[in-house]
């Protein structure tokens, strides 16, 4: 089991966390690995909190994970990086985008949006990055999950060019260059030692 | 061919291309869709969407007839609907191979309930194939073709959601080209089931269990993997990858053929190891199976409802668990209807009626959650107009009106046959269809009334209006859910109609708009806090300092509806999201 590298992705049905795993995914294969990978589509994907399971290595058994478990917790938004911590085991790592997208009960103002995460998720040693302001950087802020894997790809050893070939053979022929410059943001804002440089 | 990331669906759509299969027909569900629309873009076929499961199951059983092998998808409440065709093609068999790929979704992460697609086995008395991941959905599905013709049988091939939606490496193969393809041959006794041929089909059933019975006993779709004789443990699925995952050196019986189940090998396996456990996820249907071939097992406490993970089953196996961190209270995050979705207007509607809303399946049925909260029930697809007639029956309707709310694919998949009913027998419900041009829940479908097949042909579109009126519906109107006005008053006028009332709600899925409207943004001066928009549940808006409204321009599509319910105009036209550093 500890020969298998699991991360898990969390955020917001519509945020891109799918095409974020099918990258990272392809990437570990492509550097010769097993791959599994775990989404839910559906229901799940309007508006509602998405997880999505990429687990890689020698040979990987199970698609899934469990709480205490994954080597990296990537999340797209501050809730869900709340909302899925437990599943990160102990000295895992955490990308968290500071962005928030408030719940349906939030925004109706039936339940106060919760106060105080950053400073929790700081405690649990999350490392903060405002991906959709890198992504409007890079020139669209719909590259911002490309722009969190740039910051999750410093903590995994995969040779960046075979990140860049993934990402441009993945996104749409036309954002090819705004993707990889996101990417190239994601990664100088969460650095090899993995604090935030911003 | 060199390896490929895909995942089950993919890897199915794949299995029955290589298999040599012609013809596909299926209904969108998740988690099952995807496999039809992978398999239609592939060469040499040609698939289709159905109204429903059960006429998808038809046209696959005509076209197997008539020597096309032939691919059904389908999720599994999807089964019940085609029962009726299954249960009895069990008995006539098929003309060539007829494989269902059938989706199940324990732990129902979109669907209305949890069933064990394996129960059919036993039922129908036909094979269920189940592959543990997605490399297995490629080779069992073109097995699946093989053994449907070698034992004259429909074939189901059984996954679930993590199966389905998982991606895992698959080495694909070439194309079966079948150059005998099976001839047709009217024969009365195999196809045309009056009772007197079903009877004598009905021993040929039987005969058939039998002969697949000791074909189980040495098919490689069942392995056994001995390692510690201390534990064994048969299971079939992705369970199988939970259980090497967390008990490496147990020995393992694998079902990849869960019915019928080899006896022999495994009384066999039981005896080669000192205890035996069953993993598996919904049904103790191998717990039982096992039972009944007098295989003693050893009960652990796994839960039945609610998909397996590697933890659970580490847990009911007696295994010390990992040290969790402290959980953070956040609030829950349900799905939501998108920014600019038609079908807020028609519930904006319904809820100045004070209607009571019988619901039924798809994105609409996210209109029962607050603010909007305008659904009664949601049973199962196309059940809103029966139940909304039935709940007239029981005296309702005077002083609240009573309602059906229906999508356009819904109400063609078995909502026709309710709104026939309610016309036949004098009913006075008001049947809403909130036709948004596709099948959208399921990830934007064809479907009839959408002028597009599966392939991408121009197809007739199907003039709801018409047909309402021909099924003897008097009352039929139609109306632009953005307008809200006019959706009110139109709503107004035919809840009190004694009669059957059709409203078509025609405005296409936010989704379908590629080019969205310029944002509104929430004039702060004008805003009074009074709430009417917060009401529609959109989530580009929300509530900010002193319970005033503020819009999200980066979610805002500019429909315009909260602009509608703004007694202050508060709510004005802004530019795009970057231009103006809204993030």
């Amino acid at each position: 089991m500890s020969a298998t590298t699991t991360v898990v992705l969390a955020g917001v049905g519509g945020q891109g966390t799918i095409l974020g795993a099918d990258v990272l995914a392809k990437t570990a294969m492509a550097a010769g690995l097993d791959v599994k990978l775990s989404e839910v589509h559906g229901m799940a994907q309007r508006g509602g909190a998405v997880d999505t399971v990429v687990r890689f290595g020698e040979a990987v058994a199970s698609p899934l994970t469990d709480p205490g478990h994954a080597d990296h917790l990537v999340a797209f938004e501050l809730t869900e990086a709340a909302r899925m911590i437990g599943v990160l085991k102990a000295g895992g790592r955490l990308v968290v985008n500071t962005r928030v997208i408030d719940p349906l009960p939030v925004l109706i103002g039936q339940v106060e949006s919760p106060e105080g995460l950053e400073g929790r998720l700081a405690e649990e040693g999350a490392t903060f990055l405002d991906a959709e302001a890198l992504a409007c950087d890079a020139g669209s802020p719909k590259s911002a999950n490309i722009v969190l894997l740039g910051a999750v790809s410093t903590g995994l050893s995969f040779p960046v060019e075979l990140w860049r070939e993934v990402i441009a053979e993945r996104v749409p022929p036309a954002t090819v260059d705004v993707n990889l410059h996101a990417f190239e943001l994601g990664r100088r804002a969460c650095g090899e030692g993995g604090e935030c440089l911003l | 061919m060199s390896h490929t990331l895909l995942s089950g669906n993919e890897a199915a759509a794949r299995g029955a291309w290589e298999a040599g299969a012609t013809v596909g027909a299926g209904y969108p569900g998740t988690p099952s869709t995807q496999a039809l629309e992978v398999f239609a873009r592939m060469d040499g076929v040609y698939a289709e969407w159905c109204p429903n499961e059960k006429v998808a199951l038809e046209v696959a059983a005509g076209a197997s007839m008539g020597g096309a092998r032939s691919f059904v998808t389908t999720k599994h409440v999807g089964v019940n609907v085609a029962a009726d065709p299954l249960m009895t093609l069990a008995y006539t068999g098929v003309g060539a191979g007829l494989v269902l790929w059938v989706a199940d979704d324990p732990g129902m992460h979109s669907s209305q309930n949890e069933q064990d697609s394996r129960n059919w086995g036993p039922f129908a008395r036909v094979p269920v194939l189940e592959p543990s991941d997605s490399a297995e959905a490629l080779t069992f599905v073109r097995e699946a073709f093989e053994l449907s013709e070698r034992f004259d049988t429909p074939v189901i091939v059984r996954v679930t959601t993590r199966i389905a939606h998982s991606k895992g490496a698959v080495e694909a193969g070439e194309r079966l080209e079948r150059e005998d393809a099976r001839p047709y041959e009217k024969d009365l006794g195999k196809w045309v089931m009056m009772p007197a041929m079903a009877r004598a089909r009905r021993s040929s059933v039987d005969e058939r269990v039998e002969q697949m019975t000791r074909f189980a006993e040495e098919t490689k779709l069942n392995r056994v993997e001995m390692r510690d004789t201390a534990l064994g443990i048969v299971t079939s699925g992705v369970c199988y990858h939970h259980v090497r995952e967390v008990a490496p050196d147990a020995s393992v019986f694998k079902l990849g053929l869960s019915y019928p189940v080899p006896g022999e090998a495994l009384r066999g396996f039981a005896g080669s190891v000192d205890r035996v456990v069953v993993v598996e996820e919904a049904d103790p249907y191998l717990y039982s199976r096992l039972r009944i071939e007098g295989v003693e097992v050893d009960p652990i406490p796994l839960p039945h409802a609610g998909e397996l993970t590697p933890g659970l089953i580490g847990r009911a196996l007696g295994h010390p668990q990992p040290e969790v961190r402290e959980a953070i209270d956040v609030p829950p995050r349900p799905p939501l209807m998108c920014p600019g979705c038609p079908h807020r207007g028609a519930y904006y509607a319904l809820k100045k009626a004070k209607a009571i809303v019988m619901g039924d399946i798809g994105c609409y049925t996210l209109g029962a959650l607050p603010p909007l909260a305008m659904m009664d029930s949601c049973v199962c697809m196309g059940a809103s107009v029966g139940m909304a007639h039935g709940m007239t029956l029981a005296g309702h309707g005077s002083t609240r009106p009573v309602v059906a709310v229906i999508g356009d694919s819904t109400f063609v998949h078995s909502g026709i046959t309710g709104l026939s009913d309610a016309v036949y027998n004098g009913g006075s419900a008001t049947v809403c269809i909130l036709d948004n041009r596709i099948t959208a829940m399921t990830g934007h479908q064809h479907n009839p009334v959408t002028g597009k097949t599966l392939q991408g042909a121009d197809a007739v579109e199907m003039d709801l209006e018409a047909l309402a009126r021909s099924l003897g519906v008097e009352r039929v109107r139609t109306v632009d859910p953005h307008d809200l006005e006019a959706s009110v008053e139109v709503v107004r006028e035919e809840v009190v109609a004694d009669e059957v009332s059709v409203i078509v709600f025609r405005a296409p899925c936010a989704l379908l708009i590629k080019e969205p409207e310029q944002p509104y943004a929430v004039d702060d001066e004008a805003c009074t806090a009074c709430g009417a928009c917060i009401q529609l549940g959109c989530p580009a808006i929300s509530t900010v300092e002193g319970r005033k409204a503020s819009i999200d321009i980066t979610l805002c599509v500019g429909c315009g509806d909260c602009v509608q319910v703004c007694r202050f105009s508060a709510i004005e036209l802004t530019g795009p999201a970057c231009d103006i550093g809204g993030v």
